[in-house]
């Protein structure tokens, strides 16, 4: 009874942080006419002053996508999306080729220093390469000389497409076939940009590579594209954030991330996800629908899935991990907060084709306000996966009685010598605990923050240091006004 | 007088637990309290500290001449008021380091003072890890999580000697404790101890006052003191145990 007392007193008041990403950037924009048919396609196609062989595959994905339906199966309740009232490319308008920084936009430049991303010396030291991409453009990519020093390629999608037909020829499409689902049609018929790795044999990657993804223009879809490709023996760690203005209406985001993991390869791939969110009443804010996945194609081969999702309105999202070749290990550790009206059904696919493959799933769902909080995920074990292994522990954090959280585990293992473990558990912040903080003279706010960040501590020091301070500061900011 | 309670009636969900509960504390001051089970001892100090679920149905908390009635727990810990719970909580993924910096800061922050550094931190926290006997590193351990009960009881009073609180509550701290661990209890709080604050000390044993040794002893009963005395009265009790009192008070 006391319990419920305060959470609702603690939720009430806790509903009232401002996303401080929500600024819009008076930027030049060229941009396509709203709607998609095989016109606009074959424009971005021309824009980008693409081969033949891409507009091919994108007017195949487009006329393929025509025959799909919409999935309906995620525990997630939107309108339906009218696919016609969408800008499929926009782009920050180009001067001329710029020799430096000082002539990028100032108004981008300043856009991105509001995001915390100085794309100057600071980075430079921090160690970190950034590509940035703005309403689906790649518009600076620091850090390629030292990279390409190594022989590592770091660089927009677009310029991969010129630079490096064949490689992006090889592998595009190759983890996720446009085939795949509905938002992965979509994104292979109208994607605009993203970033392309390329880690050669025997490199690991010495700088983290990071790619920051805005949405800017108005009734604009953004959909990218990551490629990273770690060849034998190679190592890289890549970090993947977004923000987008506060809008009344709903913005959609279908992007794919694809990555190929070659023998005794790893790659650590971690996302802070905090597109814009709607606002308290549930209006605007982004609809998230992505497509990841990762094929561990080579022996002993590794690939990490870490994730903290705080934003968008409706995140629908499974990195995924495909383990074929023997001894590959996935791992997927997750942190997903929903606050007021957000919808997250997120979760991951560990595929074990190869013998003694391993998978890790550690997730951590925090639902407040009227929000609802899924974790869908599959592990299939197939017939020839000898001695594969999995671990799941699949937690719910609840604040406030008005919010769901929901999993749904599937296990389908062909081989006897599986051993598949799953463990959930659903909790609530308890009012011991928050008595406990405040009686130390830390305020309810605040102590909610220092529980949730406690719950999910597990999966936050999986992330890169910095990225770990931004994750926990955010874990903070998404609950406040969720509790009173 | 640092507290007054005046005529204080708490109910929980309805059900009234204090019933007039009296009792003045000065500076430089330990009073005992104590009182067969369940009646209203841990209540006593969940209304002082200001837990959610306590309704003050009628009279006041003063408390350096206020009136805290409505004031939030934090609030009330920041300007000096603290527990030392009978029951420690767990708070797992929480490191005691970043949890006592957060509580010290959150103070400093209220009384207007700057932020502690993370060395001068550090620095504080071995000082009174040594004073209450702590050898365990608490950088990597969660707040109370795996602590032997006798260890999250200290773990409570090194709190206090990080915090060093003006008025301290300590209920049953004595509880589950060995003879040593008694002692560096009683340490801290002695070292602790001056003319400048006041212990409320909640036990059932006349053993911790030998260390503690208090200045006032009640006896509660039936949600209110029904017996006040010196030191002397914690031995009656010792020796004769609660039946007089249910005797002469009737059952509750
Ligand atoms: N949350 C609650 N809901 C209902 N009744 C409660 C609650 N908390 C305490 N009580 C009741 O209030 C009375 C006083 O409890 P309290 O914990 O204050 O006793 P105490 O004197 O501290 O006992 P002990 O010596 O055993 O610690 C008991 O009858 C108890 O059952
Ligand atoms: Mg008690």
């Amino acid at each position: 009874m006391e319990d419920k007392l305060s959470q609702n007193k603690v939720l009430e008041e806790v509903t009232g942080s401002d996303y401080k990403y929500g600024f819009v950037s008076d930027i030049e924009n060229d941009a396509a006419p709203k709607g998609l048919n095989e016109d606009i396609i074959r424009l971005i196609s021309k824009k980008k002053e693409e081969p033949e062989w891409l507009l091919e595959f994108r007017l195949k994905a487009f006329r393929h996508w025509l025959k799909l339906e919409e999935p309906d199966w995620a525990l997630i309740d939107y309108p339906p999306i009218d696919y016609q009232d969408i800008i499929y490319y926009s782009a920050p308008k180009k001067k001329e080729t710029l020799a430096s920084l000082d002539e990028v936009d100032p108004e981008l430049l300043d856009t991105f220093n509001k995001l915390g991303i100085p794309l100057e010396e600071q980075k430079v030291l921090a160690g970190v390469a950034v590509d940035a991409v703005i309403d689906s453009v790649s518009v600076k990519t620091t850090f390629k000389d030292t990279l390409s020093k190594h022989g590592i390629i770091f660089s927009s999608f677009s310029e991969a497409v010129k630079d490096y037909p064949e490689l992006v020829k090889k592998y595009l499409a190759s983890v996720v076939p446009y085939t795949d689902n509905y938002f992965a049609a979509l994104n292979s018929a109208v994607f605009s940009d993203g970033s392309f790795v390329y880690i050669p044999k025997g490199v690991r990657c010495p700088i983290e590579l990071s790619t920051y993804f805005r949405i800017n223009a108005a009734n604009t879809g953004q959909f990218e594209r990551t490629l990273i490709v770690a060849d034998d023996d190679a190592y890289v760690s890549y970090l993947e954030g977004c923000t987008a203005p506060m809008r009344d209406e709903n913005q959609l985001h279908a992007a794919i991330v694809e990555i190929v993991v070659m023998d005794n390869a790893e790659v650590k791939y971690s996302t802070v996800q905090n597109w814009y969110p709607g606002d308290k009443e549930g209006k605007g804010g982004i609809y998230n629908f992505v497509t990841k996945r990762a094929a561990c194609r080579g022996v002993n081969s590794k690939v990490s899935w870490t994730q903290v999702e705080t934003g968008s309105a409706i995140t629908w999202k499974y990195p995924s991990c495909v383990l074929m070749g023997d001894n590959s290990v996935g791992e997927f550790y997750s942190v997903a907060v929903t606050n007021n009206y957000q919808q997250a059904d997120t979760g991951t696919k560990m595929v074990h084709l190869g013998k003694n493959t391993k998978s890790t799933i550690i997730s951590k769902g925090i639902s407040a306000g009227k929000s609802n909080n899924s974790y869908r995920g599959l592990v299939r074990v197939s017939k020839k996966a000898e001695g594969a292994r999995n671990f799941s522990q699949c937690d719910s954090l609840l604040l406030g009685d008005q919010c769901g959280a929901h999993t749904f585990p599937y296990i389908q293992a062909a081989n006897d010598s599986a051993i598949v473990e799953h463990e959930a558990t659903t909790s609530k912040i308890s009012e011991e605990q928050l008595f406990y903080c405040q009686q130390r003279g830390i305020e309810t706010e605040k102590a909610i923050g220092l529980i949730v960040n406690g719950y999910a501590k597990e999966v936050l020091n999986k992330l890169p240091m910095e990225f770990a301070v931004e994750a926990r500061k955010l874990l903070e900011i998404t609950l406040e006004g969720s509790v009173g | 007088m640092l507290l007054n309670i005046k005529d204080l009636h708490v109910a929980i969900n309805g059900k009234e637990i204090l019933k007039g509960f009296n009792l003045q504390v000065n500076k430089g001051e330990i009073h005992a309290i104590m009182g067969p089970n369940g009646t209203g001892k841990s209540t006593l100090a969940a209304a002082i500290t200001g837990r959610e679920g306590y309704e003050i149905t009628k009279g006041e908390i003063i408390y350096k001449g206020q009136v805290i009635n409505d004031w939030t727990p934090d609030k009330r810990a920041n300007e000096g008021v603290f527990l030392s719970f009978q029951y420690p909580v767990e708070i797992p993924g929480v490191s005691m380091t970043n949890f006592m910096r957060t509580a010290l800061n959150a103070k400093r922050e209220y009384l207007g003072q700057p932020q502690l550094k993370a060395g001068a931190f550090l620095k504080l926290m071995e000082e009174k890890k040594k004073l209450v006997e702590i050898t365990a590193k608490l950088t990597n351990r969660s707040v109370n999580e795996g602590f032997s009960g006798g260890e999250k009881k200290k773990n409570e009073i090194f709190q206090m000697a990080m915090l060093e609180p003006t008025l301290a509550i300590l209920d049953e701290t004595d509880s589950g404790l060995d003879i040593d661990a008694l002692k560096v209890v009683a340490k801290g709080v002695n070292e602790l101890k001056s003319d400048e604050n006041a212990f409320v000390v909640i036990t059932h044993y006349q053993r911790l006052l030998d260390y503690i040794v208090p200045d006032f002893v009640h006896v509660m009963y039936g949600g209110r003191i029904v017996k006040s005395g010196g030191k002397g009265l914690a031995l009656e009790l010792e020796d004769q145990g609660y039946e007089w009192v249910k005797e002469q008070f009737g059952e509750e």
